[in-house]
């Protein structure tokens, strides 16, 4: 009686199991090393690209329109939708993986980026202009660092979702962390490895959210004058 | 054959409709899960969203919600949902989807309270009515533009989401992308983009369906502005 009470005491699939950490570790951190470089890079990619259109955008009034429609569109598409059409172009690996995540973080980027340019006082922009700045040193000196919280935020939420989207690579083979999370699935649905995935995963947004947050804190030193958030 | 053209063949062959488990078959399981999923994020979102914008409290929780449902990988919750309690089959992927629709449903409704005019509010409580009342006939009303506007983005993620059910199996029009892609991608590649195209075709109408639905709930009077109005609540969701 006592031998099953044990037995029944110790399941052999549990949610969370240090053995299965230690014995595993080398391919967790491959999952999460390969997580992060895609991330990293798919945000990176992203920001070079929609910094510029943001700036076309709000330099260009008309194009503001298209542009944002064409992101809100793109922006319904489901992500293995995205996946299916550029997969057969791009073939199977990280090229696809990148592509998918850094167009949605883009359009996040853009949109954050339009709103905080536009929420440049037109007292200040006249105040520069009055002082001789062109066009360009109005930009990078008066207008981007004006707009820098809402770039930031762009940036913020374009690279949490960046973080759990890449997780759908697996349906052409690199997924990051997904990886190790379907894989538990597949692998008669072993709980400790989906779960350390899917905590590992929370834990790396949490960790570039923060990161970024400090980076903006830095960058932003008048902002904490005015609130102490 | 490239793979537009394939696509096209793969779409033009009657079977690939009808069959079981072919396109009409899967179009079902994706609508009726997703309308199970934004049910359940209405009966759980709504009443919640709504009591914190009438009290006026718990706008940090909303946008923590909204926060965390971020970070939370869809596949995630989709692989864990069905070894819980929830056992395999519908009703994990429905609570999964579900998940993901309650963030824009609860801050809409959180902010389209706590926007109705003060002084709309102060007229009603002299004219005597019960914070209950007040709820039901003032702040509800007001309210609708931003249930609507929540409605239509909750909903739109929720078929969007639905697409990935097909990693555990949970049927919905993703699983002819992932039957394509179980093929060499050469062979399947039409299948694939057919795939993609039926999804997103989809996620596209039911959008454009519900804009006009959300147009037509909105008062007139109420309709200028309504875009400042979702931007702002948009704003919220961002936690900016």
């Amino acid at each position: 009686m006592s031998f099953r009470l044990s037995y029944r005491a110790d399941p052999g699939n549990p949610w969370f199991s240090w053995q299965y950490v230690r014995d595993n570790s080398d391919t967790i951190l491959a999952a999460l090393r390969d997580h992060t470089s895609l991330t990293a890079r798919a945000v990176l990619v992203a920001v070079l690209v929609a910094l510029p259109l943001a700036v076309a955008a709000y330099w260009f009034r008309p194009l503001a329109g298209p542009i944002l429609a064409v992101t809100g569109i793109l922006y319904t598409v489901p992500s293995l939708a995205l996946f299916a059409f550029l997969a057969p172009y791009l073939g199977i690996g990280a090229v696809t993986v990148l592509s998918v995540v850094a167009l949605y973080a883009l359009l996040v980027i853009v949109r954050n980026a339009l709103a905080g340019l536009t929420q440049v006082p037109p007292e200040v922009r006249e105040a520069a202009e009055g002082m001789g700045y062109g066009r360009w040193g109005r930009l990078f000196r008066i207008e981007l660092p004006l707009a820098l919280p809402g770039i930031l935020t762009g940036l913020r939420l374009a690279t949490v979702s960046t973080v759990a989207l890449v997780t759908v690579g697996v349906v052409v083979g690199r997924g990051g962390l997904g990886q190790l999370i379907f894989g538990g699935f597949q692998n008669n649905f072993y709980k400790a490895q989906i779960m350390t995935g899917t905590l590992l995963c929370v834990l790396l947004a949490l960790v570039l959210d923060l990161l970024l947050a400090g980076v903006g804190r830095l960058l932003t030193p008048w902002l904490r004058r005015r609130s102490p958030t | 054959m490239s793979p537009i053209e394939a696509a096209v063949v793969w779409l033009n062959d009657p079977l690939n409709w009808t069959n079981p488990g072919g396109i009409l078959d899967r179009l079902g399981e994706h609508l009726s899960m997703s309308a199970a999923a934004v049910a359940l994020g209405c009966l759980v979102a709504w009443p919640i969203g709504l009591w914190l914008g009438h009290t006026g409290r718990g706008g940090g929780l909303v946008v923590l919600v909204a926060n965390l449902t971020l970070a939370v990988p869809t596949l995630a919750l989709l692989t864990i949902l069905p070894l819980t309690f929830l056992g395999f089959g519908r009703p994990a992927v429905v609570v999964a989807l579900a998940v993901f629709a309650v963030p824009p449903l609860l801050a809409n409704a959180y902010t389209g309270v706590r926007q109705a005019d003060p002084e709309a509010r102060d007229a009603a409580r002299g004219m005597g009515f019960s914070g209950w009342q007040l709820l039901r006939r003032v702040e509800l009303p007001l309210a609708v533009p931003y249930l609507a506007a929540g409605f239509r983005t909750g909903a739109v993620q929720v078929v969007a989401t639905a697409a990935l059910a097909s990693f555990v199996n949970g049927g919905g029009l993703g699983q002819i992308i992932r039957a394509g892609f179980g093929l060499d991608i050469a062979v399947g590649g039409g299948q694939i983009l057919a795939g993609g195209l039926l999804v997103a075709g989809l996620a596209v109408l039911v959008e454009l369906l519900l804009a006009l639905v959300e147009r037509l709930v909105t008062p007139r009077p109420l309709r200028t502005g309504r875009r400042r109005a979702s931007r702002r609540a948009a704003d919220a969701v961002a936690g900016a």
